[in-house]
């Protein structure tokens, strides 16, 4: 054991936060607050924050910014079953293989993707906490049940899950956005549950149950609160894996609607009979995608470090 | 050590018998009805009669679902509602194709990615360190098929160092006892077949090992990092213990207990990712086969296809248990 | 001592590098410690005692260096010696005994082949006779049945068989130095004593040096021939143990000693052998105590003789599920047929190691658990009945507080809102009352109304356990029961929340039953004992019989573990 060289002084027992210095803005920080300092002195984080910021900048805008609308083929008489044009003053990315402008539909991508990316990881936040603080929360065989129902789902590989449930629902985005959510949710669940255990067991928890708090406000008010932490990092993870899963389920042709649509993998899906022809076409929004996951990566695991206690000292 | 399995394999039985009853309420749940399921998509109302009354569609859930396990302990999975070759043949042809390529990539993954992460870690915060941290984050954020489009084209299309669909050249003639190619041609002697197999297996199993690399790293990475500080190596240090041995049997040996389990769970990632690179390689495995039933939505094929993989899975996962028990002597019991 | 020392320590300073700058963790640090010699380095955490001995061994944090001074050992400067000659002289001329015994062994290999690694890598024996030697020395540091435990893995382990694996691993290639950094803090009393005992019959056989770093003055005093007292990473008093126990020089050696509990219940028992009242009394805190010392307060509630409440045939069994998967529950008694009252406006301790079942006794009494079998009845009213309202005028009525005052606070809350939270659950007043009943909580307990806006993270140890007293006593509570409430504190900081808990009881009329390990504060602050051993009440009566003349051998060696029970101290005056 080397000694903390910080900890307090024996003689006056006085404040002496671990590790850091006793700037005046350090006093009354919450742990979220605490935080949110330390995500700004993180380059990770920041990189990933513009990263992310850019992109939900473009998919809001994309009416403004996109030259063409979403569905236009402005080149169609210019493509040959040979070759499709490149980059020109007219198409600053070039065409597509139906004649779309390709900047465009990446724009208009862009929107397609991060909608199908929150919604599914709202679905997946949701239903999992639901299900989490149902098992936390009561315990006994509700707990029992919902586990079962978690490890049922987790013993089929994710991409699989996805698939038979957009099968049920049909080909559309709506099945995209549902069956990623619903793979979501066991994992959700799984982490709120465990992080309410540990917090179940801690004193503070007997010390509001001792004061006579109902069990519902112990829970709500103590327990949840305390054991979000470790569930909001993994729902920023979880947003670059939502998007790349949707751009796979769109790849294998889950995601309806007309070849020509806007949406990152579906044109990733198309671009591959064109490999040859024009790369472009499958780096470009393949490209996008991975951009977009790293942002989100990044600022997760930026998240995940500065809510760890154990490296909040250096 | 016995126990642990017998008990692990135990657990097995509710799982499967939960799935089934999914699966079995799935094919119900399906757009259409279960007729969907044997005749497509395309099917006139009169042959959805006709289907309901032959195979009891009508008859109450309970006994459908005892019908239908019937068959399957049986052995009868149904058939393709696309080709009519029954499910189970299908998926034997091809098994093979897909467990050479996932285990070549989990070889890729787990031979480059724990010595990665091993060196990274006794450089922590140098210049390989903060390489292979960033390299790693790009890896786990590339959507598999978008970086199998990568590889084909820059290294089957453009430079034409590797052929870039299939398993075999359309021209090689061979022969399979087993079905894995590789495997074949090293049995039968016929070398160039098993030479060209293994090129014909680089990019896919580099595009399908990428993703789980990147992950074995990282948590190779951050768990020796953990370990280098426990205080049971600082105490191997201080009764004198030599740098290799230190390294090797503390470190190392106690690194890898959350490694075994990252492992586990890569086979879910793997085969997951085999649907979409076997998809762009034009690879005959049980991803591509399955992809096409996903496309034209052949739900026979789907049912069974997910049952046969989760039970792959769920095995594979036993298999990592048990070797956790074998690592960590606190598992096993007694 | 004459000769040349083994060990000298020459104005050095260790600094560590951190985000926010360097911080010096020791400064100017001079001692001796002679061949054969035992000595101690004392000090609460942060003193820089634990990083000394690290820098000896040459194992600091990777921030850490010796940034001034030297180390002689064997007239080698250790601090100007490359790391490869360092890590040569660890394990075979310094060995060390570490702190934890639970996370000092590597938890995937056989306990005897970490002995044999440690022989091999030091070129003391190989293979097969490396094997019989790691038996030897298991059996040499006191580990009954070593051949087959030498096969074991730790985790099969009981603490005190790791701390003695720990013991031979250290003593294993036979250094003229070893380094115990606090080697059984970890540990019950009584294991404590038998380890230690152990350690020492070896190091004299040996002759080995031993520098020993503990918190416990007693300890100290009781092990080392020569005390080094660190305050703040620099030495402020050295000296021969005795000397410096009877007659300390610098006013933070005689708070240490004052605030000591080994050395506080010693000074009580000697008190009372000579007769001096008033000395003992200065230790004394529990507001009457029996024959001979009764000059202190007595408090509002004192005189009166009711109980609050009474514990009658409590048991509690708990259904251990078992491994397998169709394996039954199994039945675990935890507490069996407990019994004991507590008068109103006293203190009942509760004794016992871990495992005892003292914390299942006090759950039961907080209604956090039922009882499995008898009743508990407070007031009058039997507890854990299905009346709510009933519930909630005993959780008004009864109070806790726990061992770690960093788990028992919601991180989430500022103090203001954890002070605030109970009078809002039981509906106290208006916000403005609320308000000022929770500054006038701050003042009892002694804390500034300034810290009320912060987080329990910005707190010291000593701070968030009178913050926790407040919360504890906000509804006026009859009963407060203190789990451990005082062991995770240094002991300056411990004395201090002691006082604390003392005074408020005279005040208040307060009755506590306290839950402790540590027999040397219950003699201080206790009215009345129950020593707890596996689940029963072996013993109980009031604190000076059960200390004075114990009836049961499991309570004799709890006493005769305290650490310090024979020194000589001077107690005149």
């Amino acid at each position: 054991m080397t000694g903390d060289p910080s900890a307090q002084s024996a003689l006056t027992d006085t404040v002496v936060p671990s590790g850091r210095t006793n700037k005046a803005d350090d006093v009354g920080a919450s742990q979220w607050r605490v935080a949110m300092r330390r995500l700004r002195r993180n380059p990770g984080a920041i990189i990933g924050a513009v990263i992310v910021l850019v992109f939900v900048l473009v998919a809001l805008l994309a009416p403004v910014l996109a030259p063409f609308p979403a569905e236009a083929l402005p080149g169609r008489a210019e493509i040959r079953p040979t070759f499709i044009p490149g980059p020109s003053d007219a198409y600053p990315l070039g065409l597509d293989r139906y004649g779309g402008d390709l900047l465009s539909k990446l724009i208009w991508g862009a929107r397609a993707s991060l909608l199908i990316g929150v919604l599914s990881t709202v679905i997946g936040l949701l239903g999992g906490m639901l299900l989490g603080l149902l098992a936390g929360a009561f315990g006994g065989w509700i707990d029992t049940a919902v586990m079962r129902l978690v490890d049922l789902m987790l013993s089929v590989p994710s991409l699989l899950l996805a698939v038979s449930i957009a099968a049920v629902i049909g080909q559309s985005p709506r099945a995209i956005v549902i069956a990623i959510g619903v793979v979501q949710i066991p994992i959700f669940a799984r982490l709120l549950r465990g992080s309410m255990l540990a917090q179940r067991g801690l004193d503070y928890v007997l010390a509001a149950s001792s004061l006579g708090l109902s069990r519902r406000t112990v829970t709500m008010s103590h327990v949840l609160p305390n054991s979000l932490g470790p569930v909001i990092v993994q729902a920023t993870l979880m947003l670059a894996t939502a998007v790349i899963e949707a751009a796979g389920l769109s790849f294998l042709g889950l995601g309806g609607g007309a070849p020509t649509t806007a949406e990152w993998g579906r044109m990733l899906a198309q671009a591959q009979n064109e490999l040859e022809v024009a790369p472009r076409l499958a780096f470009l929004p393949g490209a996008c995608i991975a951009i977009t996951a790293l942002g989100f990566t990044l600022f997760g695991e930026a998240l995940r470090e500065a809510l760890d206690p154990k490296t909040r000292k250096r | 050590m016995t126990r642990l399995i017998l008990q692990r394999l135990g657990l097995l039985i509710p799982t499967l018998l939960g799935l089934s009853i999914l699966l079995f309420l799935w094919v119900r749940a399906l757009p259409g009805g279960p007729a969907t399921a044997l005749l497509g998509e395309r099917a006139t109302p009169e042959a959805v009669e006709r289907i309901n009354e032959l195979y009891g569609f009508s008859r109450p859930l309970h006994e459908q679902y005892l019908a239908w396990m019937g068959q399957l302990l049986q052995g009868n999975f149904g058939a393709s509602t696309r080709t009519q070759q029954p499910v189970l043949e299908e998926f034997f042809a091809r098994f093979p194709a897909t467990i050479e390529l996932t285990v070549v990539a989990l070889v890729i993954a787990v031979g480059i990615g724990i010595p990665l992460g091993y060196v990274a870690a006794r450089h922590q915060g140098r210049f390989l360190d903060q390489t292979t941290v960033v390299a790693s984050l790009i890896g786990v954020t590339i959507p598999v098929f978008a970086l199998a489009f990568l590889l084909k084209y820059v290294f089957a299309v453009q430079l034409g160092w590797f052929p870039s669909a299939g398993r075999l050249d359309p021209s090689m003639v061979a022969t399979h006892p087993t079905g894995f190619y590789v495997l074949d041609g090293i049995l039968t002697r016929e070398w160039d077949a098993a030479w060209n197999a293994l090129t014909h297996l680089v990019l896919p199993a580099i595009a399908l090992g990428s993703i789980p690399l990147a992950i074995i790293a990282r948590i190779t990475r951050a768990s020796v990092i953990e370990v280098q500080g426990a205080d049971y190596v600082r105490t191997a240090r201080a009764k004198g213990l030599r740098p290799p041995r230190l390294r090797r049997r503390v470190v190392l040996r106690n690194a890898m207990l959350p490694v075994a389990t990252t492992i586990g769970l890569q086979v879910g990632l793997l085969l997951s990712g085999a649907v979409l690179t076997e998809t762009v390689f034009a690879f005959n495995g049980i991803g591509s086969y399955l992809a096409n039933a996903i496309f034209n939505l052949d739900y026979a094929v789907l049912q069974a296809f997910i049952l046969f993989i989760a039970i792959a899975y769920t095995l594979v996962n036993l298999a990592v248990d048990v070797s956790y028990g074998l690592i960590d002597p606190r598992m096993r019991v007694r | 001592m004459t000769g040349s020392p083994l060990l000298s320590l020459r104005d050095v300073e260790v600094t560590f590098t951190t985000e926010a700058g360097s911080l010096p963790a020791a400064r100017g640090v001079s001692f001796d410690v002679h061949p054969g010699e035992t000595v101690a380095i004392v000090g609460e955490s942060g003193s820089g005692k634990s990083t000394t001995a690290a820098a000896v061994i040459g194992l600091l944090a990777e921030n850490g260096a010796v940034t001034r001074g030297q180390i002689l050992f064997d007239g080698q400067d250790l601090a100007a010696l490359p790391h490869s000659a360092t890590s040569r002289l660890r394990g075979s001329d310094i060995g060390m005994v570490p702190q934890d015994p639970m996370s000092n062994l590597n938890p995937v290999m056989r306990v005897g082949d970490q002995i044999v690694e440690a022989l091999e890598d030091n070129g003391v024996a190989r293979g097969a006779a490396a094997r019989r030697r790691a038996v030897e020395l298991l059996e040499e540091a006191g580990l009954p049945d070593a051949e087959r435990r030498a096969r074991q893995y730790p985790h099969e382990f009981s603490g005190g068989m790791r701390q003695r694996a720990l013991i031979a691993m250290g003593l294993s290639c036979r250094p003229r130095l070893l380094i115990a950094d606090e080697p059984t803090s970890a540990l019950d009393v009584t294991v404590q004593r038998v380890i230690l005992d152990r350690l020492d019959e070896l190091t004299a056989e040996l002759g080995t040096a031993v520098l020993l770093i503990t918190h416990d003055l007693g300890l100290a005093a009781e092990r080392a021939s020569r005390i080094v007292v660190m305050y703040g990473g620099e030495v402020v008093e050295t000296g021969p143990a005795l000397e410096l126990l009877r007659d300390p020089q610098h006013e933070y050696t005689q708070r240490l000693l004052a605030a000591a509990p080994s050395l506080a219940s010693r000074r009580i028992q000697l008190a009372k052998v000579t007769g001096l009242a008033a000395v003992a009394a200065r230790d004394l805190l529990s507001v009457s105590h029996g024959d001979g010392v009764d000059a202190a307060t007595e408090g509002a509630g004192g005189t009166r003789t009711d109980s609050i409440i009474e514990v009658s045939g409590v048991s509690k069994v708990f259904q251990l599920r078992g491994k397998g998967l169709f394996s039954r529950t199994e039945a675990f008694t935890a507490v069996d047929d407990v019994s004991f009252v507590i008068p109103r406006g006293r203190t009942v301790a509760i004794v016992g190691e871990s495992g005892s079942g003292k914390s299942t006794v006090a759950r039961m009494m907080l209604d956090l658990i039922p009882p499995t079998s008898g009743s508990i009845t407070f007031n009058g009213e039997r507890v854990g009945g299905a009346n709510r309202a009933a519930e909630v005028r005993f959780r008004r009525q009864v109070q806790p507080i726990f061992q770690d005052p960093y788990a028992s606070l919601d991180p989430l809350y500022s103090i203001y809102r954890t002070i605030e939270e109970p009078l809002r659950a039981h509906d106290f007043g208006t916000a403005a009352q609320r308000r000022e009943r929770v500054h006038e909580l701050m003042d009892d307990v002694a804390l500034s109304p300034t810290l009320l806006r912060r987080y329990p993270a910005e707190l010291s140890g000593g701070q968030r356990q009178r913050v926790a007293i407040a919360r504890a006593l906000a509804l006026n509570p009859d009963l407060v029961v203190c789990d451990e409430a005082v062991s995770a504190l240094d002991v300056i900081v411990q004395s201090q929340i002691l006082r604390l808990l003392a005074d408020l009881q005279s005040r208040l009329g307060l009755s506590y039953l306290f839950i402790s390990h540590d027999l040397a504060v219950v003699r201080q602050i206790a009215d009345h004992v129950c020593v707890m051993q596996d689940g029963r009440i072996v013993e109980q009566g009031t604190a000076d019989d059960v200390f004075d003349q114990p009836q049961t051998p499991y309570t004799q060696m709890l006493l005769d573990a305290i650490p310090g029970a024979g020194l000589e101290l001077g107690v005149a005056s």
